[in-house]
């Protein structure tokens, strides 16, 4: 499994520009998994706003936001880990069950 | 109404079901069968120890005092799991390849193996982890007592049950924690019953939940009216508190020890994060749901005064639920112990290897290679240190006097713990971060800390006057403990979480900034941040002066004897040799001191081999003398190849050369041989002819002249194989003189084709008139010569049945050019380069010339300015006449 893909410092002038096809989408796949914390924290923080309005937001309303932002955060996570698995799993028998 | 004994019963049989677990995980991981154990969906059951007894009692209680603001506590958590890519992805793989094997050996490690950091953070986490473990004893003390209020026949001289619970605790702890000492630190039986356990809260909570969702309140629908109607029916929170407390949170999830400890410390390979991250916060968002509409239903029905903490036992009881009540009872008995046991294996694995080992060693003069097993003394002080671990949170319930909701202490610890998180992201994400910033930025978190909060959250008047708070310390102001710099207003568990973490890190920052890192340090910050990427196998040991046999001695003393003589055959047969004492090379230092740091930690790991080689460890002028080494040897390395490229290509010249030198011998001898039997052939007629012609007087005259001419013909032979050699020499030595004059290119061919033909027809010559129609200005004589040389050639060796010769003018890079093209074999490629060469014959047998017709060729049309060459690739042989440049255009 190839390491970081942010590379800073000297090495990154040896990394090549264009990659193959599988190993960009699979780079795609990390920024994802990378940037899903984040939205999850932006969504998280949305209640903060609630609290402007004068007419207050239910308590059953908020529960549910919370709870739908958090299955889809799982559920996001879940998928991005088997879409890299699985594209590991195809680089590994195209390249002959080298990893 | 079950009875307190039952419920005894019911504790001590649910504890022997987990020491059966426990004990099973082990004989299996012992016989080898460790793929289940470390199966990802158990390792993220065990990461359940996050969910102590305080959220799984307090959470409804903090829900019913202030809200949505448990919800923090899980979403932090989880924005950390659903983020693994960043951080923990890093930090297991740390853990790992660096052999782990607690927070305070991760900080030392990275930090140079400085045994200072590891001490500070130990004690930190003792005592931020103390209060948490009291936390765990209350919480199944006021369980139990919910059950004894209705029955008040309970002896009030009897031990109390936190007592009991906290000695069981440490002897499942010291059974199954401190079975071995584990090269990686890794115990499968905890994880097991953890696990176990994990499963019975979770189930317990849902259980609940779904009692009052639809056992009680009637379903989905009218729950969420329920609350709607209830005091939590409008959102409310803390805007400060609930950021703040997410990100807090996050921070206490990475940095408490116990979650260290199942996290990284236990971990045994990738897969196993990939799993929990998605799966470990659908656990806490199953933990959570029923949260809020148990405290509502509470606060309905329960009378009022009554602990919100315990509502998950309340209210099934009061509904008459008793078997409810009891799983109710053994989720939190379970949330309590796993917390109280992975906690104590953390703080006593980061004791040990921190304190007690370093003064052990320091006050054993004989030093670490005297022999005798070391394991029974570190077996010993993590048993005393889990008791003493365990004392301490006893000790600190009892005279707390366990009055405090669940939930402030928890969140009291959670910002003390989160002080390593500066070290600790620093450590693994900026190379430039040192042992002295580290040092300085949590030493000033822990102190803040300690003046804002911990202090503070004993009470006025208990350890710190009341005064303190109203007027600072001495009366100064700014200095007042919840309002430090004089502001004021804020929430004081923000406020503390505030100072005390944005100190710990500027001062972190600015003191790495200023400091110089130490070698050690250096190589440890590099093999830290760039885990993964190109392994750098940068050593720390230079190696040389140590003993293997001390070396041994002190390994078999740590990892026990078979384990460390297979680990030193292992290496030994690795660097070649025979026996089982490996030279103590600086790699083999390195992979030993892996090993033992497995067992003991890295700084005492360090220390160990230190004392054997003689501390000689890596030092400045060793880099720098590596570095230097190696642009030397790469300078030399260049050189020695571009030299070798040459010398290779210098010794192909030569080849080819001495084999053209071989060929041309080759040629000379048979030329010698060729040319002597040329003479000879002759003057044997001419001599043999000319007694004839002296001795027998009856020739007739028809035969006299016959032979006459025989001998003028072998003395013309002869005479034109003298003048040819003649000629070349001529030619080579540059005596000839050219007789320039003009004439048609067509007129020379015709004379040439006529001359060497003589009227035979054998060659049929194929031309084409028009092209040859130009003049030229040459020597026409010479010029002939090399024509009639060429159309003879064609004439003699020419091997087809109706050999034809075609002569084509044509013009080649801006020159003209006469091809001489016949349909024979032409010559053969490896004879292509030496026909020009004097002496040179294609076939053996033949007669004709002595080899010299191509050499006198090439050298008239080199001394007229123009050339000759073979032309290969034309199905037959080819030569390519190059005309003299000047002349030609002269004649256009």
């Amino acid at each position: 499994m190839s390491e970081d893909d942010t590379p800073d410092g000297p090495a990154a002038q040896k990394l090549p520009l264009f990659v193959e096809r599988q190993t960009y989408r699979r780079r795609r796949i990390i920024d994802a998994a990378r940037a899903l914390p984040v939205l999850g924290l932006l969504l998280w923080w949305v209640p903060l706003l609630w609290a402007l309005p004068k007419e207050p937001t239910s308590a059953s309303g908020a529960l549910i936001y919370i709870f739908c932002v958090w299955v889809g955060l799982i559920l996001g996570a879940a998928l991005l880990i088997l879409a890299l698995r699985r594209r590991d799993a195809e680089a590994q028998t195209s390249n002959g069950g080298q990893p | 109404m079950i009875g307190l004994n039952a419920l005894a019963a019911i504790s001590i049989a649910y504890v022997l079901m987990l020491f059966v677990v426990a004990f099973i995980a082990e004989r299996a991981a012992r016989r080898g069968k460790t793929a289940w154990l470390s199966a990802p969906i158990i390792y993220t059951l065990s990461l359940s120890i996050y969910c102590t007894a305080w959220t799984f009692y307090g959470a409804v209680g903090s829900a019913a005092r202030s809200g949505f603001e448990y919800l923090t506590i899980y979403l932090g958590p989880s924005l950390v799991l659903i983020g693994w890519w960043w951080v923990l992805r890093k930090l297991v793989r740390i853990g790992r390849s660096q052999r782990i094997t607690s927070i305070a050996d991760l900080i030392s490690s990275r930090y140079g193996k400085s045994n200072l950091l590891g001490v500070g953070v130990t004690l930190l986490a003792v005592i931020g982890t103390t209060p948490y473990i009291a936390l765990q004893l209350q919480s199944v003390t006021l369980s139990v007592e919910v059950f004894s209020d209705t029955q008040p026949s309970l002896n009030p001289e009897a031990p109390p049950t936190a007592f009991w619970v906290a000695v069981g605790l440490a002897i499942f702890t010291v059974i199954f924690g401190t079975r071995n000492l584990d090269a990686n630190e890794r115990h499968h039986g905890v994880v097991m019953a953890i696990a176990v356990e994990a499963i019975v809260k979770l189930a317990a909570l849902l259980a609940v939940g779904a009692f009052v969702v639809w056992g009680i309140s009637g379903g989905v629908g009218p729950m969420l009216e329920r609350i709607d109607a209830s005091a939590l029916g409008e959102w409310q929170i803390n805007e400060g508190r609930w950021a703040g407390l997410m990100l807090l949170s996050a921070a206490a999830f990475l940095c408490l020890p116990r979650m260290f400890q199942v996290m990284v410390v236990e971990n045994d390979n990738d897969a196993q994060l990939r799993t929990a991250a998605w799966a470990f916060p659908l656990y806490m968002l199953l933990m959570s749901l029923f949260i809020i509409p148990i405290a509502v239903v509470g606060l309905d029905m329960m009378p009022p005064g009554s602990n919100p903490d315990l509502f998950v036992l309340t209210v099934p009881l009061a509904f008459g639920q008793d078997g409810l009540a009891v799983l109710s009872f053994l989720g939190g008995f379970s949330s309590a112990t796993s917390m109280v046991i992975v906690a104590a294996i953390a703080l006593s694995t980061m004791v040990s290897n921190h304190i007690v080992m370093p003064l052990w060693l320091r006050f054993r003069t004989d030093g670490a290679s005297v022999s005798g097993d070391v394991r029974n003394v570190v077996l010993l002080s993590r048993r005393l240190s889990i008791a003493g671990v365990l004392a301490l949170g006893y000790l600190y319930y009892k005279f707390s006097g366990g009055g405090e909701a669940l939930s402030v202490i928890g969140l009291v610890s959670f910002t003390g713990v989160a002080q390593v998180l500066p070290a600790l992201l620093g450590g693994i994400f900026w190379r430039g971060a040192t042992r002295n910033g580290a040092l300085t930025g949590l030493t000033v978190g822990f102190a803040v800390w300690i003046y804002t909060l911990y202090l503070p959250s004993f009470g006025p008047d208990t350890v710190l006057p009341a005064t303190f708070f109203d007027n600072g310390p001495l009366g100064i102001g700014w200095l007042r403990p919840e309002a430090l710099f004089g502001i004021e207003g804020m929430d004081p568990l923000m406020h503390a979480v505030f100072w005390s973490l944005s100190l710990n890190t500027v001062t972190f920052f600015g003191a790495s900034l200023m400091s110089f890192p130490s070698p050690l340090e250096r190589l440890q910050g590099a093999q830290f941040v760039n885990i993964g990427r190109a392994a750098s196998r940068t050593r720390s040991w230079s190696g040389g002066a140590a003993q293997s046999e001390d070396l041994m001695v002190m390994a078999q003393r740590i990892l026990g004897a078979p384990e460390a003589q297979a680990l030193f055959l292992r290496e030994t047969r690795k660097q070649g040799l025979t026996g089982i004492l490996p030279d103590p090379t600086p790699e083999f230092l390195e992979v030993l001191e892996r090993e033992l740091s497995g067992s003991v930690g890295a700084a005492t790991a360090h220390a160990m081999i230190g004392q054997i080689v003689g501390g000689l460890s890596v030092s400045v002028q060793d880099l720098m003398a590596v570095a230097d080494e190696t642009a030397q040897i790469m300078e030399t390395s260049a050189r020695l190849e571009a030299q070798s490229e040459e010398l290779t290509r210098t010794a192909r010249q030569l080849r080819e050369a001495n084999e053209k030198l071989t060929r041309l011998s080759v040629q000379k001898d048979a030329f010698l041989s060729q040319i002597s039997h040329e003479l000879r052939t002759p003057m044997t007629s001419i001599r043999a002819f000319s007694e004839i012609l002296g001795d027998a007087e009856g020739i007739e005259a028809e035969d006299r002249i016959r032979y006459a001419s025989i001998i003028h013909d072998e003395a013309v032979r002869l005479t034109r194989l003298l003048d040819d050699l003649l000629d070349l020499s001529v030619l080579e030595n540059g005596q000839v003189s050219l007789n320039l004059r003009r004439a048609q290119l067509s007129e020379l061919l015709d004379r040439a084709v006529a001359s060497a033909l003589q009227g035979e027809d054998r060659l049929r010559v194929r031309r084409d008139q028009a092209s040859e129609a130009f003049w030229l200005h040459t020597d026409i004589d010479r010029l002939a010569q090399v024509c009639i040389n060429l159309i003879a050639n064609a004439d003699k060796y020419c091997d087809a049945a109706r050999p034809v010769l075609e002569i084509r003018v044509g013009q080649s890079e801006g020159r003209t050019v006469v091809d001489f093209i016949d349909n024979g074999s032409g010559v053969a490629a490896e004879q292509q380069d030496v026909i020009f060469e004097k002496f040179a014959r294609v076939s053996e047998g033949e007669a004709g010339g002595a080899g010299l017709g191509l050499a006198i060729c090439r050298q008239i049309m080199t001394r007229l300015g123009g050339d000759i060459s073979y032309l290969p690739g034309q199905g037959g042989g080819a030569f390519r006449v190059v005309l003299p440049s000047d002349q030609a255009l002269a004649a256009q």
